[in-house]
């Protein structure tokens, strides 16, 4: 049954949850349920715009790296970096081995602290407290009160992270680090002495992290097998041996049962690969898959897509971990939603694994940063963000400004995925019933765990009220909850 | 800098209630908001002093009466005027963080277009695209036509500069602000980039 349109919209009763909280970005989601309650339409409406594409337009190039981020504060360095990856191309130049460890150093510290952020800060809360906790209480303040270890590991993961991406970078948030055809600074020795100091530490709470999660789903394996779960293909970018890699690699898309629907493909075809749909009620696209075409072509991205589809992952305690992630399943692919967080955290403890083999690397210090050729007029870049793959797609003319810019965000290519795993709630959870704040939770709880960046997702972003309004056949509201800011409904 | 334990001693002489705080985005990046996390451990520290109110980091959907409201971003749909003046309504000390809320910032570079240019170019002209057509279901909000700067929609009481100011600026401002102190900053805490 798909609840993606009901026949008469007109004759339901319709519930707005909004707006998405502890998500970054701007939705909201909108139930339609006829007079027996049953759900007869689920979406999730991405209520922003900004317009990047165009006002891009006529930039110089190299602007691109420092301005493009600004769409998203959360993963900065992932636009970044994807944009400066696109302009290397564009100054057609291969970078030096300093320079990409460098940048792989802030990816690794961005992927660590975008993780940490999301997990403890924004979605521990469902899973220490349970999705029907009071309102008040279910957030960090109330981890910070109920559990100050937890609390504080996560935000002194972030706060490393945060740290790497200073120094490589120049700034914690919105950086200049990267520039096309390399970057602007290594490491010197008293910065590299800085990180190392704390790194023992940080690789620990890491594996702490991933037993923590582990132990949340060993108290109820099958509400975390089957809550919102949905199958579906899976996108990601693997390095040439198909091992796990988020900074570079090639294209590879699994269907639900793990066989390959192409692999190894360069990122620089991507166009012929993927494709993007529009619905009316969302300013969020749709991509999918070209050779199964709209209807069944989407897939899924992030970590649960990448931990999933790679053979294997470079650090060791990491790929001990996958391997038991994997066993979840009998070794087939993972489609639980919920596994989204458990691989989230295997590949925070990967990122803390490779900065640590970093950070032990003389090149990281080195002295060859930039390399330059001819200008070229087309570039693509293409990353792992924390939240999936990004494309960032520049076309530029013989002076070196923007005419032409594309951009498939990480959240966007989850668009699809996230409203069927919406209407999987609506059917498992809401149908035949009242709706009460605690069951419209989960359906926020389904969004949460695939960390979407609704403000990078429309190039745009914000937040607002939790007013329920029921509306009988002829329109007139016959029931409104309103969430107070105490918690309290009325 | 505020000594946490000093100002908790004394605010607990001079009010019965933790200080109300509520935070919004509005059309920004949300790098205000990770910047202030940015102020890392002291977080722990901050709790003890002030009682968030509506933010995206809980499920509070609807600001309620509070000492100190904080924007970030700038006004871009119907939606943004309606939460910013709820928040000017409910906030007694209201602030502009960071340039999208103090300018526009970098979302406001689409002013030079018109509305109808930008959204041509990201649903009928864009790369690959199957069905080229601008969305315009009822649920999505209204855009405007221009991205305006907050103060030009209320009045605002501070406006903290930076994209995004760093977390120690977060900081000393607050803790400045809460302990009724004339707010300063180190030289390089200040910052417009
Ligand atoms: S001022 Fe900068 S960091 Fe803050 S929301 Fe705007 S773009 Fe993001």
């Amino acid at each position: 049954m798909s609840l993606e349109t009901a026949n008469h919209p007109e004759k339901l009763k319709r519930i707005a949850i909004e707006p998405l909280t502890r998500v970054e970005g701007h939705g909201k989601v909108t139930l339609l349920q006829d007079e027996n309650n049953q759900i007869q339409q689920a979406r999730l409406h991405i209520a922003e715009f900004r317009g990047f594409e165009k006002f891009i337009q006529g930039r110089p190039y190299w602007e691109l790296p420092v301005l493009v981020q600004r769409l998203c504060g959360i993963c900065p360095v992932s636009h970044h970096l994807a944009a400066a990856k696109a302009t290397d191309i564009l100054v057609n130049a291969t970078i030096s081995s300093t320079a990409e460890k460098i940048r792989r150093l802030m990816h690794y510290g961005q992927t660590l602290q975008s993780h940490a952020l999301h997990f403890f800060h924004l979605c521990s809360p469902d899973l220490l407290f349970g999705y029907d906790d009071e309102v008040r209480h279910r957030n960090i303040v109330g981890v910070i009160e109920d559990h100050p270890e937890i609390a504080k590991q996560g935000v002194m993961l972030r706060k490393y992270g945060q740290e790497v991406i200073r120094l490589t970078s120049g700034k914690r948030v919105h950086g200049t680090g990267a520039i096309p055809g390399g970057v602007n600074k290594s490491l010197n020795r008293e910065e590299v002495n800085f990180l190392q100091k704390d790194i023992g530490q940080i690789v620990q709470w890491a594996r702490d992290a991933v037993e923590l999660i582990k132990g949340i789903i060993d108290q109820q394996p099958e509400y975390h097998k089957s809550f919102a779960t949905i199958e579906s293909n899976m996108l990601s970018l693997v390095d040439a041996g198909g091992g796990l890699d988020i900074y570079d690699g090639n294209l590879r898309a699994m269907d639900a049962d793990g066989q390959a629907i192409f692999d190894q493909v360069s990122v620089l075809d991507y166009e012929q690969y993927i494709g993007e749909g529009i619905k009316n009620w969302s300013y969020m696209k749709f991509p999918f898959i070209k050779s199964i075409g709209p209807e069944n072509g989407w897939y899924r991205v992030g970590p649960l897509a990448r931990v999933n589809n790679c053979d294997f992952i470079e650090t060791p305690l990491a790929e001990a971990e996958r391997v038991k992630f994997k066993a979840f399943n009998q070794d087939k692919p993972v489609h639980a939603v919920l596994a989204y967080h458990w691989a989230r955290l295997i590949e925070l403890l990967y990122c803390t694994e490779a900065i640590q083999v970093l950070l032990d690397d003389p090149e990281i210090s080195g002295n060859d940063l930039v390399n330059k050729g001819e200008l070229q007029t087309k570039g693509i870049g293409v990353i792992e963000a924390p939240r999936g793959t990004l494309f960032h797609h520049y076309e530029i003319n013989e002076d070196g400004l923007v005419e032409k810019a594309n951009l498939i965000v990480s959240t966007t290519n989850n668009n699809q995925a996230m409203n069927e795993s919406i209407r999987q709630v609506a059917v498992q959870y809401l149908d035949g019933n009242e709706l009460t704040e605690p069951l419209l939770n989960q359906v926020e709880v389904a969004i949460r765990a695939y960390d979407p960046c609704l403000s990078c997702a429309t190039h745009a972003m914000g937040k607002m009220p939790l007013e329920l309004e029921l509306l009988n056949a002829s329109g007139e509201t016959v029931n409104r909850l309103f969430k107070h800011s105490d918690g309290h409904f009325s | 800098m505020a000594d946490i334990n000093n100002l908790k001693n004394k605010l607990e002489k001079t009010r019965p209630e933790k200080i109300k705080l509520a935070t919004t985005s509005l059309c920004g990046c949300f790098g205000c908001h990770m910047s202030f996390l940015d102020i890392d451990e002291r977080i722990l520290q901050l709790v003890e002093l002030v009682e968030f109110d509506r933010s995206p980091i809980n499920d509070i959907k609807k600001v309620g009466p509070c000492d100190i409201g904080i924007i970030e971003g700038g006004v871009a749909n119907a939606e943004n005027v309606e939460v910013l003046q709820e928040f000017r309504k409910n906030c007694k000390t209201l602030v502009a963080l960071g340039a999208c809320a103090v300018n526009g910032g970098i979302p406001a570079m689409r002013n030079q277009f018109e509305l109808k240019e930008c959204l041509e170019e990201a649903y009928i002209n864009g790369v690959g695209i199957e069905n080229p057509m601008i969305p315009s279901d009822p649920e999505i909000p209204l855009l405007l036509n221009k991205v305006h700067p907050i103060h030009e929609v209320v009045k605002v009481d501070y406006f903290l500069p930076g994209c995004p100011p760093s977390g120690d600026t977060i900081w000393t401002f607050l803790t400045e602000l809460i302990e009724g102190r004339p707010i300063s900053f180190p030289y390089e805490q200040i910052h417009y980039d």
